[in-house]
């Protein structure tokens, strides 16, 4: 079994951190190609494979002899040299996602001269680690992600953790088809809905007349009738078997702790599609870090991951008896699960399962209210609070964080944001997100970039500002600026966007201490801001993280030009 | 128009759609890109590879009072996002005996916004005989509540103008059973002897299909057919003996790749 299902006790991690101090000595200019020997060198081989989940065997892409590919477990000032040998009969790379690093050594095919790695070659990647925290690496070409290509990193901090814990485990999440990925983005291509199980039916419809009644139930079907939109779109793609640490539902990952411990998951989305609500009924969770950067410690019940995203969050089982780690996928066509207990072969219970939410008009408001994105200010537009509390159609007369309408329609989910999360319990928001440290940089931006999230969701075509990768114009900024990015979202799906190469400060209404982020997850009809301070030189993908998204055109070029003399 | 002239026609068409079609997105790629970004791009996700794929929307044994027959109506695309190669196909034979009715269409299509397509291209009737080909051009898409509209305009290589306007829709009953009503009017500009049509309205036909899909690609159905040749159209019809009305029962299977 490869590392992620080992758990590190609070002595080795202690004995890491020592050591990655003596680590930090070696200086390394970022920027520069550097020839300095490395702490440490590993090779990861990426061949075909096989995986077996719950029993069924379908073919798939490792690197690094596993599914998922092995846990790194490095530290922070550390200079990691990894020699990545391509044993496919195609392309492939392997893009670091979340590290700041050298443009080149960022794997992602086609920037900042990154050449893919052709078959039979070994690309050497070294780079000097500049960060602690989760994060993950995982291929950049094709869709041999979803064919389960991804890994955990684990980088230990140069000087004291201030998350101190008696267990650490990685619990990376995913998705996998045994369909072939180029079958599935062709049928997305002939068919958007293909995949589409849940839509509303006749049956749906009287249902819907008689607890709302006709008039009304004919009338929503009329609004989504004319825009030629599906209120139940949901996720594109069905047929997934949702793991964790790439064991199905029934093979029942376990992570072993004794009760009164505390035990740090980390918890990456390294899905294709999939948005996932996260839960461990019985057990409050405290948030202590988002994409790698440590957070503000907040308690919650539950919280979604976008695709991309990573939360790590610190429990405590009490009791010698088993929990159960829930991911449900947001459009509820199945779940992963994993299991916190004493010893191995302990079960938990499986927790009933919620609610499909289907979309509402407030979903589109941004893209069809005829609302005037330009007047709007993107202060009062704190992404957190949007999900629910200005939802003007949904009642939330009582509503405190995420704690909304579902007990009002305990039937149904309403909305997007509408996870079912039942009353009383804390659901995690974005605007509870606050940075453990100070913001390095608290000037106002300088300028404005916005970025219309956009598509032709009938033809499956995906772009951002109406224009697929090929045809669209890079976005370019001079190297220390500091710009805010507003993402527009125009389409009625969530789309989780990432930027390589640098952190964005989320505009959530901290204020110097904006959460720090690699991906940030924009809710349907809706608008984020981000601010960035652009000082990685470079010309950095952005893109949507859902891998049929991004294959269908939703990535630009974000580039960091050097300040020329005239400026 | 001769069968080798039909075939040289046919195939001057088909390569002038393929050289349209190439030129816009490569006009894009300089537009747009820097100088090497395009060739960057296509060592990445870009314009997925050509895709295609085959439709059989109705094969059908259609049962009536006189003759009963099998009808068809198939279509195929080959191509990218924008720009699409087009097959339709469509026709009818009784169950004993020949074939009828037999029409294809090569067709040009480039989509123009996000529901519609505007297509382009020849139509040829292999039967009824004498041997018709005709220009093509027309829209095809998705109207506000779902409908699904094809128009098109046909001027045949005697100059005659026709015009066929085609509208379904998919009501679900559940996840797998839908009931498809469909209707369909075709008009003459003029009267054309030899097939039988006058000016004006020629026909409508209207028909309801409830399948079941099985799986997506495959949906076995049953449905009711009825058409009615209008105008002059039924009056020819009537002087050759023929009712101007068919009610049909049909039982056939849709699948596609």
């Amino acid at each position: 079994m490869h590392e992620a299902s080992r758990g590190l006790s609070r002595r080795a991690a202690l004995k890491l951190a020592a050591a990655a101090g003596l680590a930090g000595i070696v200086t390394v200019h970022p920027g520069r190609r550097v020839f300095a020997a490395a702490d440490q060198s590993l090779d990861l081989a990426v061949e075909r494979t096989r995986i077996t989940i719950d029993g069924e065997t379908s073919g798939a892409i490792s690197i690094g002899g596993s599914i998922p590919a092995p846990t790194l477990r490095w530290r922070e000032g550390q200079e990691v040299v990894v020699h990545v040998t391509n044993r496919l009969d195609e392309a492939t790379s392997v893009h670091w996602h979340g590290l700041l690093l050298q443009g080149v050594m960022d794997g992602a095919p086609g920037f900042n001269g990154y050449r893919p790695i052709g078959p039979g070659e070994t690309y050497t990647y070294r780079f000097k680690l500049r960060q602690a925290g989760t994060y993950w690496y995982h291929s950049h070409s094709a869709s041999q992600e979803q064919e389960g290509m991804y890994g955990a990193i684990v980088i230990e901090p140069a000087g004291r953790d201030p998350v101190r814990t008696d267990r650490d485990y990685v619990v990376l999440l995913s998705d996998h088809t045994p369909e072939a990925p180029e079958s599935v983005l062709r049928k997305l291509k002939v068919s958007e809905g293909y995949y589409n199980n849940g839509r509303r039916t006749l049956v749906d419809f009287f249902r819907d007349a008689r607890r709302d009644g006709l008039g009304a139930a004919m009338d929503d079907r009329l609004a989504w009738g004319e825009m030629r939109m599906d209120a139940t779109d949901l996720a594109d793609v069905t047929g997934y078997r949702f793991l964790v640490n790439g064991k199905g539902p029934k093979d029942n990952w376990t992570a072993l702790c004794d009760p009164g411990e505390r035990v740090r998951l980390r918890v990456v989305n390294g899905s294709a599609m999939s948005i996932f609500d996260v839960r461990i009924p019985g057990l409050s969770m405290t948030v202590v870090a988002a994409d790698g950067q440590n957070v503000v410690p907040v308690k919650v019940d539950e919280f979604r991951i976008g695709v991309g995203e990573t939360y790590d969050v610190v429990v405590m089982p009490t009791g010698d008896k088993p929990f159960t780690f829930f991911a449900e996928p947001i459009d509820r066509t199945g779940f992963a699960r994993a299991t916190l207990a004493s010893r191995e072969g302990m079960e938990g219970e499986i927790p009933e399962r919620r609610p499909r939410a289907i979309l509402t008009m407030e979903d589109m408001a941004m893209a069809h209210g005829g609302m005037d994105h330009g007047s709007m200010d993107h202060r009062t537009m704190d992404p957190g609070s949007m999900d629910h509390g200005s939802m003007p159609g949904m009642d939330h007369g009582a509503m405190q964080g995420m704690d909304h309408g579902a007990a009002a329609r305990p039937e149904r989910a309403v909305g997007w944001a509408d996870a079912g999360t039942p009353p009383g319990a804390k659901a995690l928001s974005y605007a509870d997100l606050k940075s453990f440290s100070k913001a390095r940089d608290l000037r106002e931006p300088s300028h404005e970039i916005e970025i219309q999230l956009t598509g032709m969701m009938s033809r499956y075509i995906w772009t951002l500002n109406g224009r697929k990768f090929d045809e669209g114009a890079a976005i370019r900024v001079a190297y220390g600026d500091r710009i805010r990015i507003r993402f527009v979202n125009t389409t009625m799906m969530a789309h989780p966007m990432h930027l390589h190469g640098m952190f964005v400060e989320l505009e959530n209404g901290q204020t110097d201490r904006m959460p720090r982020k690699h991906v940030v997850l924009v809710p349907p009809g809706q608008v984020t801001t981000v601010q960035l301070t652009a000082d990685e030189p470079g010309e950095w993908p952005l893109h949507c993280h859902l891998l049929y998204h991004m294959a269908s055109g939703m990535m630009t070029r974000f580039i960091v030009e050097p300040r020329t003399a005239s400026l | 128009m001769t069968k080798t002239s039909l075939r040289t026609a046919a195939l001057a068409a088909g390569s002038v759609l393929l050289a349209l079609s190439a030129v816009p997105s490569r006009v894009a790629a300089q537009e747009h890109g820097g100088p090497g970004d395009a060739d960057q791009a296509e060592q990445f996700h870009e314009e997925p590879p050509i895709l295609s794929t085959l439709l059989v929307d109705r094969l059908e044994h259609r049962w009536r009072d006189g003759e009963n027959s099998i009808d068809w109506e198939v279509q195929g695309w080959i191509g990218g996002d924008t720009n699409k190669v087009r097959l339709n196909a469509e026709g009818s034979k009784p169950v004993e005996g020949g074939v009828e009715e037999a029409e294809f269409q090569l067709l040009y299509s480039r989509m123009t916004s996000e529901f519609w397509d505007v297509q382009a291209g020849i139509r040829h009737d292999v039967r009824p005989r004498p041997q018709t080909t005709y220009g093509v051009v027309g829209f095809e898409g998705v109207a506000p509540y779902f409908f699904d509209v094809t128009a098109q305009l046909f001027v045949s290589e005697d100059g005659d103008f026709s015009a066929r306007l085609e509208a379904e829709y998919d009501l679900l009953i559940t996840q797998k059973l839908v009931l498809q009503p469909v209707a369909e009017v075709n008009v003459s500009a003029q009267r054309v002897r030899e097939l039988h049509v006058g000016p004006g309205f020629n026909d409508v036909e209207l028909g309801l299909r409830l399948r079941y899909e099985v799986v997506r690609e495959f949906a076995p159905y049953i449905g009711v057919n009825w058409e009615r040749k209008l105008g002059e159209t039924a009056d020819i019809a009537r002087d050759h003996g023929e009712d101007p009305s068919d009610l049909s029962f049909v039982t056939g299977v849709r699948f596609w790749f």
